[in-house]
């Protein structure tokens, strides 16, 4: 057993972070580090200039363009990124569609479609979640009838991230009724510019826009969109559900957060003194850095397993929970910290209208009420923390 | 020993479930927070006729004598219909204040119109230093001829930009955070050196940032004794702690009542969800925070008017332990609904919202935890 991560690792981990450091506008910084939302445009220019590096996408194959890392890289790679606040790409095409395309895909789809997934010419959203089935997605009803030359699809998808941004929509659609519902489920690309298709923004409580309704009437979709065989859809999806779990402990951002909350609350005051003085909030920020130590060495030691040829089942799930209920517990005490200053609460399209006017509050507490308030869908969607508590008790335990 | 109501205390409930059911639905409400006052004055005009402005003040302020329990069921109600009104504002603080420290003259000429519903008040204390200790006022109040100026900054007070008078605190001696020199003073907001910065909160209100610039007052503006206010903001404010814990015990019956229904209506997997053994855990344990927060609820407020240290050591209790129910509450109220929780298209996120921020409302769990301790030892 070894800590410590030899020189050549290192000195990749100086290399990244030099890059991002001499790359990244500070404008996106600045908002990732305050929790805020980054536009399609800057989030593409950044995703640009990670493709140029040749750094997009850290786990895809070299021949299909992306840098094919080791393990303990990526892990890295994502370290740094994380630190330095640097925005997620968005996950629909890379980390997901990407992979599925790859592994399952033809010749023709590889050529088509991986090279706008990489430079992010094409934005992706992922039509799995109905709204009659969310955890047991299994139960999916929209349709994709075969009419010989193309697939007419009817139904209806819910909370479709990027819906209303996004060019294509990987869906999982049923082709057959017969069987096990797993069964009959297929993985079909769909242009979102197919007449038929309808987006209904949903709002959410933090007054964002980043989820939707999506309609299906009577689209036609080529055959040619048809990823791998028909009824194998279910397989894809968790296959590709293995590759969304990896990096999703997000350390780095947690102690982000961390360090953001000590800032606050060392400016803050409580009876005259820094409250980052005060024993209870301190104990308790201190609860939550051990809890984070914790998940860190967790997933060094999985990934450790990993890397000696092991499998990664469902211990991932134990990495989602508890960097899910981390990072809740993180924007709770942002929240203590910002004290009566918690309140306020302008979404930016309200902001923007009041340009002229002073801001509310110290400059910190931008951001952090929508953090907090968005940050409750975190133990809902991916599969929601009580589901992953029954996979852990049903593969790992065996209960 | 009596947890009841009485006749009358039924018939007040009954017509405030009535009116929040057949005027309060989600929808109005959400038509309520875009207008431009973040709430209705025709139902403002309506509380003051059914009485409910006046009922918690005695006989000789215009009121109907009523005691804390009457406002703690009217805010009950107000909880579970998640009510936008300046109730807190006008009538539990400012009203309190003027009724707690205000002379003959200013009790008619402040209390009657608030009671008939024609005067909304709004109490300016918190700085941004201050947090929640209710001593710490840097505010000053400078002696000029007969009366005062003021200068310094109030922030997060709800209601202000619709108030007609401000109560605010300041300093007429002693350092920050003695409790011994703190004024309180009525502003007219339209007077010279008054500036509102106001916005929405996060529960769906509006509050606003108070800057006072050498705001010239007359000797008639003080309300109460000249530094010896203290008292009375510690008084109004576990008055108000009682009123925030009955509205959260009202917010998080309804909020359960939605979740319940929604464990037996929501199927997944073949079954309604509710046949999860650990949702009906989760669903158990938002029940038994409701009651406990219920029970300590009725003991504030019976306490109330007792003695000081008492009245004080209830709010504390009351405050923290319904803060903890109040998140627990909240969140796994949302988090239950999956998705449909995290749409501000439906109920239940906005009770999380507003449970979220009693929560830190005059004191987090943390600075009442340490005053009960402060207190009890
Ligand atoms: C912000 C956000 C973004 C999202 N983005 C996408 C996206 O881009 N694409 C997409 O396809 N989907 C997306 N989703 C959907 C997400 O995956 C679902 O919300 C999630 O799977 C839960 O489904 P549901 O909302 O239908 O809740 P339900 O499945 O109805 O669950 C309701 C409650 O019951 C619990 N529950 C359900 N079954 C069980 C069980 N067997 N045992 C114990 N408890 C159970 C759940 O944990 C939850 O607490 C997103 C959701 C959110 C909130």
């Amino acid at each position: 057993m070894d800590l410590a991560f030899s020189s050549e690792d290192r000195a990749f981990r100086e290399e990244v972070l030099a890059f991002v450091e001499a790359n990244l506008p500070g404008e996106i910084r600045d908002r990732v580090a305050r929790g805020l939302g980054v536009g399609k445009e800057a989030l593409t220019a950044w995703q640009r200039t990670l493709h140029e590096k040749g750094w997009v996408a850290p786990a895809w194959p070299r021949n299909y363009g992306g840098a094919e890392w080791p393990l303990v890289r990526r892990y890295l790679f994502q370290q740094v990124m994380g630190e330095a606040a640097a925005p997620d790409i968005p996950p629909f095409g890379v980390n997901m569609v990407g992979p599925v395309i790859y592994t399952f895909g033809n010749e023709a789809q590889k050529a088509r479609f991986l090279p706008r997934v990489l430079s992010g010419e094409d934005w992706w959203c992922q039509g799995y979640s109905e709204p009659g089935s969310g955890s047991d997605l299994a139960s999916l009803r929209t349709r994709a009838e075969d009419q010989g030359d193309h697939y007419l699809v009817n139904g209806q998808k819910i909370w479709t991230t990027y819906a209303h941004l996004a060019d294509w929509i990987f869906c999982l659609v049923r082709t057959d009724d017969s069987g096990r519902p797993q069964e009959g489920i297929s993985f079909l690309l769909i242009d979102m510019k197919t007449p038929g298709i309808t987006v209904r923004p949903i709002i959410t409580i933090d007054h964002g826009h980043s989820v939707n309704e999506v309609f299906f009437e009577d689209v036609r979709v080529p055959k040619e969109n048809l990823v791998g065989e028909p009824g194998k859809g279910w397989t894809y999806a968790k296959f590709l559900l293995s590759n969304e779990r990896t990096g999703i402990a997000h350390v780095a951002s947690a102690k982000r957060q961390v360090a953001r909350i000590k800032s606050i609350a060392g400016a803050e005051e409580i009876d005259g003194r820094p409250l980052i003085e005060d024993r209870a909030f301190r104990a308790r920020l201190a609860a939550v850095e051990v809890d984070l130590m914790a998940l860190e060495f967790t997933e060094l030691r999985l990934l450790s397993k990993v890397q000696g040829g092991g499998t990664l089942g469902a211990e991932s799930s134990l990495l989602k929970i508890r960097a899910t209920e981390i990072q809740q517990s993180l924007t709770g005490l942002l929240l203590e910290a910002l004290g009566n200053y918690a309140a306020p609460f302008e979404a930016e399209s309200e902001d923007d209208a009041r340009r002229n006017e002073p801001p509310i509050g110290p400059d910190y507490r931008d951001g952090a009420l929508q953090q907090h308030i968005y940050g409750r869908a975190a133990t809902i969607y991916g599969g929601s923390n009580e589901i992953q508590r029954n996979i852990i008790a049903k593969m790992v335990l065996g209960l | 020993m009596d947890f009841e109501y009485s006749e009358e205390q039924t018939l007040l409930k009954d017509s405030l479930r009535r009116f929040i059911d057949g005027r309060y639905d989600f929808e109005s409400r959400r038509k309520l927070l875009a207008s431009s006052d973040g709430f209705s004055r025709d139902n403002w005009r309506q509380f003051a006729e059914l009485g409910w402005l006046g009922v918690a003040f005695p006989e000789d302020s215009g009121g109907f004598a009523g005691s804390p329990v009457e406002t703690m069921i009217i805010m009950e109600e107000f909880g579970r219909g998640l009510v936008v009104e300046p109730y807190l504002a006008t009538v539990v603080l400012g009203g309190g204040l003027v009724e707690i420290a205000g002379s003959a003259a200013q009790k008619s000429e402040i209390l009657e119109p608030m009671i008939a519903g024609e005067l909304m008040l709004a109490f300016g204390h918190s700085e941004p230093q201050g947090r929640f200790n209710l001593a710490d006022v840097r505010t000053t109040a400078e002696k000029d001829g007969d009366g005062y100026r003021l200068s310094g900054k109030k922030i997060v007070v709800y209601h202000a930009g619709v108030a007609d008078r401000l109560i605010v605190s300041a300093r007429t001696s002693g350092d920050v955070r003695d409790s011994d020199g703190i004024t309180l003073f009525l502003v007219d907001p339209r007077a010279d050196g008054v500036s509102i910065r106001d916005y929405r909160t996060v529960d769906g209100f509006r509050a606003g940032d108070i800057t006072l610039e050498g705001v010239k007052v007359g000797a008639d503006a003080v309300l109460g004794t000249v530094g010896g206010a203290h008292p009375a903001i510690e008084a109004v404010v576990d008055r108000a702690i009682s009123a925030l814990a009955a509205e959260a015990v009202g917010a998080m019956e309804r909020a359960n009542e939605i979740t319940n229904d929604y464990l037996k209506s929501r199927k997944q997997f073949g079954v309604a969800i509710g046949k999860f053994q650990v949702l009906q855990h989760r669903m158990v344990d938002m029940y038994m925070h409701a009651e406990q927060a219920k029970s300590l609820s009725c003991m504030l407020a019976m306490k109330l008017d007792g003695p000081d240290r008492e009245r004080a050591l209830a709010a504390a209790a009351t405050k923290a332990r319904v803060g903890q129910a109040a998140r627990f509450v909240g969140e796994q109220a949302v988090q239950l609904h999956g998705g449909m929780g995290m749409t501000e298209e439906y109920t239940v996120g906005h009770y999380m919202k507003r449970l979220t921020m009693i929560e830190t409302l005059f004191g987090n769990v943390d600075h009442h935890l340490r005053r009960y301790a402060a207190l009890a030892d």
